[in-house]
């Protein structure tokens, strides 16, 4: 029972150390947010006019989605970055040799970034609503859609965390280099309809295209649908492919953080 | 604090092979060596951070491999680097610390505030850590191992990169909490910060305990004071050391023989009047008590490190 209680504990205390960074040096959380709110202005108001959406519809609608989606995405950096620079200023050995609750360190990380990426959503749909995006089947539906987003930001804090014990901080720094085209070959900015053939299946079959075009789904915002199997059935996958991604990082993780003592 | 036979092995090399250590509570232990010795190593192991690959180790009555959760509650450990959290204040990251070794919030900030005290942080209590001089961040570590009174700390190259008045500073504060009660194993490099600290000192060498003793126990296996004749022309160095006798040493880039002396001013005098009947003119005639450095060099063959660091 009290292990039970000290893991709350423990994780809002570790949690909390994030959340007070990102107060006191908001310079970081207006970096996160500048990149997605930019490309929506850019990708929505500039290139946006010459954009076609596969089976009609308005291009602003189709692409918030894909946003929060990539900002989604992107929070595997962040998590990466944390992780390893714990790792690396010898924070995360401090925290090994103490009596603290070992789930503690990770539940707490996983609580600090689900909120920093609610944050994000939310930032990026206010002004999503400001340039024309909206949702069309209610709030239920719209928050379904959000719970599945989180639903991912959850899966790659296990798969950030992993990494993070895996590399240095001036690797995990270069991470976007691989997060940035892995979010663009998908349906994010453009429908895998049509990309080549090749790209259009890896487009189909991305987890992230999954939770993108389940909540447009969602959303009631256009581009749903396609042949494959796999836009077809993007809500059971939306919810599958993070599951997977648990059920692998998960004990990955907590294997990893173990063998920090090899 | 008990080792036997501690071996860890990291891919193919043996980090530490067959080392044994006995530190008797409240006192302070200084593991010397040079990098790569296996100093850090060993820390890590009976701070419960590393698995071993042989050997037992106990502290604080505990095992550190079997009853690992009990070590954790006796011990801190204090790394190389610092884990001050920059964006927090001084007390924040010390309640921090309270919290998480379970202290209740009024018990967590109670502790802080002694502690911001007693290491003379209060006026800086409410700042944040990046505003801290390196001594004060150096302080504020050492203060948040201190939040439970550990009965074991470890402390891992405490004053790497420090100014020496920063150095004396925690020296102070290690010298204060052993004289509370508390067992210290101490890495260093630094051949003066184990003879101003340590009761005992063990030196490692590519992961065996090459020598141990107290500081004095191993100067004086240097066989006591030596004297030492500079001249300025090479051509005299035989003839000084013929003076000097058997166990002369010949420095012939520093023009320096050097010699152990049982009989130090006698000694001095003896060879001022030989040298000068032969008529050599010495630049330098000096006797020098050996330095913990000399004793390095002698047990492991080659030089420590001294000074600060950059």
């Amino acid at each position: 029972m009290n292990a039970v209680r000290y893991a709350a504990v423990d994780s809002w205390i570790v949690a909390k150390r994030d959340l007070i960074h990102w107060v006191r040096e908001p310079v970081r959380v207006f970096a996160n947010l500048a990149y997605p709110i930019i490309s929506v202005l850019i990708f929505g108001l500039v290139f946006g006019s010459a954009m076609n959406v596969f089976g009609g519809g308005d291009y602003i609608e189709f692409l918030l989605p894909g946003m929060f989606g990539q900002t989604i995405a992107f929070g595997v950096g962040s998590t990466l970055m944390m992780v390893s620079m714990d790792a690396d200023r010898g924070v995360t050995d401090r925290f090994r040799a103490s009596p603290m609750s070992q789930t503690g360190v990770v539940a707490g990380r996983s609580i600090a970034d689900l909120v920093n990426s609610s944050l994000e959503l939310l930032v990026l749909a206010l002004c999503g609503l400001v340039i024309g995006w909206s949702f069309h089947d209610g709030l239920f539906n719209a928050l379904v859609a959000f719970a599945l987003f989180l639903w991912l930001r959850f899966a790659l804090v296990w798969i950030g965390i992993y990494l993070g014990l895996l590399v240095k901080p001036e690797a995990a720094q270069a991470s976007w280099m691989f997060l940035f085209p892995l979010t663009m070959f998908a349906n994010t900015f453009v429908s895998p309809e049509l990309m080549p053939g090749w790209l259009r299946v890896v487009a189909e079959w991305n987890p992230l295209s999954s939770t993108v075009a389940a909540a447009r789904e969602l959303f009631g915002n256009p581009g749903v649908g396609g042949d494959s199997w796999a836009a077809q059935n993007s809500l059971l996958l939306a919810v599958l492919w993070p599951a997977v991604f648990v059920a692998i990082f998960w004990p990955l993780s907590v294997l990893k953080y173990r063998n920090l003592s090899r | 604090m008990l080792a036997e036979g501690l071996r860890k092995r990291f891919d193919e090399k043996w980090a530490l092979d067959g080392f044994d250590l006995a530190v008797p509570a409240g006192t302070v232990c200084g593991l010397l060596g040079p990098n790569g010795a296996g100093k850090t190593t060993a820390v890590r192991i009976l701070a419960t951070l590393l698995r071993l690959d042989g050997g037992r180790a106990e502290v604080a009555g505990h095992d550190v491999e079997r009853e690992a959760p009990a070590v954790r509650r006796q011990v801190a450990l204090n790394g190389q680097q610092s884990t001050v959290d920059d964006v927090l204040t001084g007390r924040e990251n010390l309640v921090m610390w309270g919290r998480l070794y379970h202290l209740s919030r009024r018990e967590a900030s109670a502790r802080a505030d002694e502690l911001l005290e007693q290491f003379g942080l209060t006026d800086a209590a409410d700042k944040r850590a990046k505003h801290y001089s390196g001594g004060m961040r150096r302080r504020l570590d050492l203060a948040s191992s201190f939040i439970t009174a550990p009965s074991v700390l470890f402390l891992d190259e405490p004053t790497t990169g420090l100014d020496p008045r920063n150095r004396g500073e925690v020296w102070r504060e290690v010298k204060r909490v052993v004289a509370d009660g508390t067992t210290v194993l101490l890495t260093t490099q630094y051949l003066d910060e184990a003879d101003q600290l340590a009761d005992q000192i063990v030196v490692l060498d590519t992961g065996r305990v090459a020598a141990q003793g107290t500081p004095d126990q191993l100067k004086s296996r240097l066989g006591g004071d030596r004297i030492e004749v500079v001249v300025r022309d090479a051509g005299e160095l035989p003839v000084v050391a013929e003076v000097l006798g058997a166990g002369a040493e010949v420095d012939h880039d520093a023009f320096r023989v050097s010699a152990a002396v049982a009989d130090r001013v006698a000694a001095l005098t003896r060879v001022t009047s030989a040298l000068a009947a032969r008529g050599v003119e010495a630049e330098d005639i000096a006797l020098r008590r050996p330095t913990l450095d000399d004793a390095f060099l002698a047990i492991t063959g080659h030089k420590a490190v001294t000074g600060v660091q950059a």
